[in-house]
């Protein structure tokens, strides 16, 4: 694989702007992908992470800004971009009647160099399904086949629109271990995301995306610990003489001043606190809910993820929408 | 791997016959139903030996004298059952025998029951000793290429052609558009202008099948004359299928959805199944009409390939349909590839 020169970023975007319509799909966006790095976009939906990503790969022209790939642009190296780069859009159905093996040699058949049809069959852990139309194949398996189109021209940067959506648990997995093995073989990856944890377990940097911009960009481990706390405590809490829907009240104040929360939030009569230390806080987040007479129907902690960053920095969950 | 299976073209042009074989309602409509068409249409309008009509009459003299002809048959019956039967259908013709005249009962906007009562005249005056002032002498001729069949085979040849080749280019075009197949395609290196001409080329093969079986079939069953050169015929169906091809992309150009697109067709096509002149003569419609009808693309291939077949006509006397066929190529192809959705 013929490696970009190394000073040039393998994804370069100044001063983004796309609007559709009335709405607002990207809204100045600047990012720089170095070469071999696995980046991550992660947003809600409707952030514009697809939006973005078809700009990279040239589907989509921005209204302004610069995009520039492997120190190319599509005004004027479109043809040598599309042989090298690879991608998986958010959303195809390939032809249903075709079999795994011959949608991979047509897609094969588009690029002057890559690997044998036979190598991303292997690379997708197709090989039982090469002769199975694609019509029959379930969602993983289709998922690994659009991964495989993407793969056959052996391209140095990769784009992988929501690669895992709609995957079981262990269909999930498997694709991350495939992304580790592209990962090694050096080439560059962006990806976007719903899931935290997918993007905490395979992303060198994250960037969270919200209306149109990017909120948030960094390591995982560095956005983390940018939300203050490193655990996240919930609970739920009932009154014992109980109010009219049975929620009790809390005076966040009260939980605030503990020394440790670094701040509280209620949502769907959760309450969610971010803590330094779990065992100095808890202890006192219990003797203030029972000075207050309230008892405790549900509780939990769990390490600060992205979730819960995204949290911090837009008052709203991931998936509210 | 070989070469070829890295040509992208041949890629793209072998997925679309993949596909196409595998949809066995397709090779129902474009290989099998024009040939059952064909079929249905020689057998009924078949060329029967001459009928011997039935008729009635009121005496026993008259009966005998209708009998003397060789294309009647008549009873003898009373008046009011004779009424009946004209009523029902069962005999074309009642001849009533009154004092003074002899009266003939019949429907004259019925072509049979006018035959009949020409036959009948002719019959009953010979009876009464009525002779032929001049000699008379009858040829029979049954020739192949004045009848239905002859005619309408080539109408449905080129309509064929065109529904062949409109469906095959809309349908899997906006299929592939609708399931952001397309999007994928443009977003991979392949050449634009190949997935086109993919269309094209296995459209081309196809043809070859699609035209022998039909004309084989047509051929070989009835009898249908091909007057003209095959060759010129083989250039008429390609250019043809091609120029439904082009128009069948432009249908296709913008449409996002199966529905969209499958309205459009019909919209486009209709006019020419109607006015085309497939199952009849298009110069039966109004003179004010004419120039636009025969401005239609299915008109104009069907009559090169009327005048091909039937008349023997080479392509330097078929221009002027060639001349539109071809136009109907250009033009819709060049404004198809200016506002094709590619996404
Ligand atoms: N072709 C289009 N026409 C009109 N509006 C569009 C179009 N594409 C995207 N949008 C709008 O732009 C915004 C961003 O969409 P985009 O698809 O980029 O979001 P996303 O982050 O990928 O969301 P998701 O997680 O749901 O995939 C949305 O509000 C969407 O409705
Ligand atoms: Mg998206």
């Amino acid at each position: 694989m013929a490696m970009p020169t190394p000073q040039a970023p393998s994804l370069l975007l100044r001063g983004l702007h796309k609007t559709f319509a009335e709405v607002v799909a990207v809204n100045g966006l600047d990012l720089e992908v170095t070469p071999g790095e696995c980046f991550g976009l992660l947003g809600p939906n409707g952030a514009g992470k697809t939006t973005t990503i078809e700009i990279c790969e040239g589907l989509t022209t921005p209204d302004s800004g610069d995009v520039e790939l492997l120190g190319l642009n599509w005004r004027t190296n479109a043809e040598e971009l599309r042989q090298r780069i690879g991608l998986q859009l958010q959303e195809t159905q390939l032809s249903e009647k075709l079999t795994v093996e011959e949608t991979l040699r047509l897609f094969r058949s588009f690029f002057r160099r890559g690997i044998t049809v036979e190598d991303s069959i292997k690379t997708a852990q197709l090989e039982e399904k090469r002769s199975a139309r694609v019509g029959t194949l379930s969602g993983g398996q289709k998922q690994r086949l659009a991964m495989a189109c993407a793969l056959v021209g052996d391209p140095e940067l990769l784009f992988l629109d929501e690669p895992t959506t709609g995957l079981d648990p262990q269909a999930r997995r498997n694709l991350w271990d495939l992304l580790d093995r592209l990962k090694q073989e050096g080439r560059t990856i962006i990806l976007t995301t719903h899931y935290m944890d997918e993007a905490e377990r395979l992303c060198d940097r994250v960037a969270i995306m919200d209306h149109g911009r990017i909120i948030a960009l960094d390591t995982p481990p560095r956005l983390i610990a940018s939300v203050g706390g490193e655990h996240i405590v919930e609970f739920a809490a009932t009154s014992h003489n109980k109010g009219a829907n049975g929620a009790a009240a809390v005076d966040p104040a009260l939980l605030t001043a503990i020394e440790g929360v670094e701040s509280h939030r209620l949502t769907a009569g959760t309450h969610q606190l971010s803590v330094r230390e779990l065992h100095t806080a808890v202890p006192k987040i219990f003797s203030v809910l029972a000075s207050q007479g309230l008892h405790l129907d549900e509780f939990r902690t769990h390490s600060a993820t992205l979730e819960d960053v995204f949290v911090a920095l837009t008052g709203r969950n991931l998936r509210d929408e | 791997m070989n070469k070829l299976e890295l040509n992208s073209l041949y890629q793209l042009t072998m997925m679309r016959f993949l596909l196409f074989l595998r949809e066995p309602e397709a090779i129902f409509w474009i290989f099998i139903f024009p040939i059952l068409l064909a079929a249905g249409l020689g057998i009924a309008f078949r060329n029967r030996p001459p009928e011997v009509l039935q008729v009635g009459a009121t005496t026993l003299q008259l009966t005998q004298a209708l009998n003397a002809d060789k294309g009647l048959t008549s009873t003898t019956i009373d008046e009011a059952t004779g009424t009946q039967a004209l009523a029902t259908g069962r005999i074309l013709l009642l001849a009533v025998q009154r004092p003074d005249t002899t009266v003939y009962q019949y429907d004259s906007t019925n072509p049979d029951a006018r035959t009949a009562k020409l036959l009948a005249d002719r019959a009953i005056q010979t009876a009464a000793g009525r002779h032929d002032t001049l000699p008379t002498k009858e040829e029979l001729v049954h020739e192949t290429g004045s009848r239905y069949i002859d005619f309408v085979v080539p109408g449905l040849l080129g309509m064929n052609l065109m529904g062949s080749a409109m469906w095959g280019m809309g349908f899997a075009i906006v299929d592939a558009r609708q399931k952001k197949l397309l999007k994928r395609l443009v977003a991979s290196p392949m050449p634009r202008w190949q997935y086109l001409a993919s269309f094209l080329l296995s459209r081309l093969v196809m043809l070859v099948i699609e035209v022998a079986a039909f004309l084989g079939f047509a051929r070989l069953v009835f009898g249908v004359p091909f007057r003209g050169s095959i060759a010129q015929l083989a250039l008429l169906c390609i250019l043809t299928s091609l120029a439904f091809s082009a128009l069948g992309l432009l249908t296709a150009s913008r449409a996002k959805t199966i529905e969209a697109v499958s309205g459009l067709m019909n919209f486009v096509m209709f006019p020419m199944w109607i006015f085309s002149g497939v199952f009849f003569s298009s110069t039966r419609f109004p003179a004010v009409v004419q120039p636009l009808i025969r401005a239609l693309p299915l008109t104009a291939a069907i009559d090169a390939m009327r005048g091909n077949m039937l008349q023997g006509m080479t392509l330097q006397q078929l221009l002027a349909p060639v001349a539109i066929l071809l136009a109907w190529l250009v033009i819709p192809f060049a404004i198809s590839l200016r506002i094709f959705r590619w996404r």
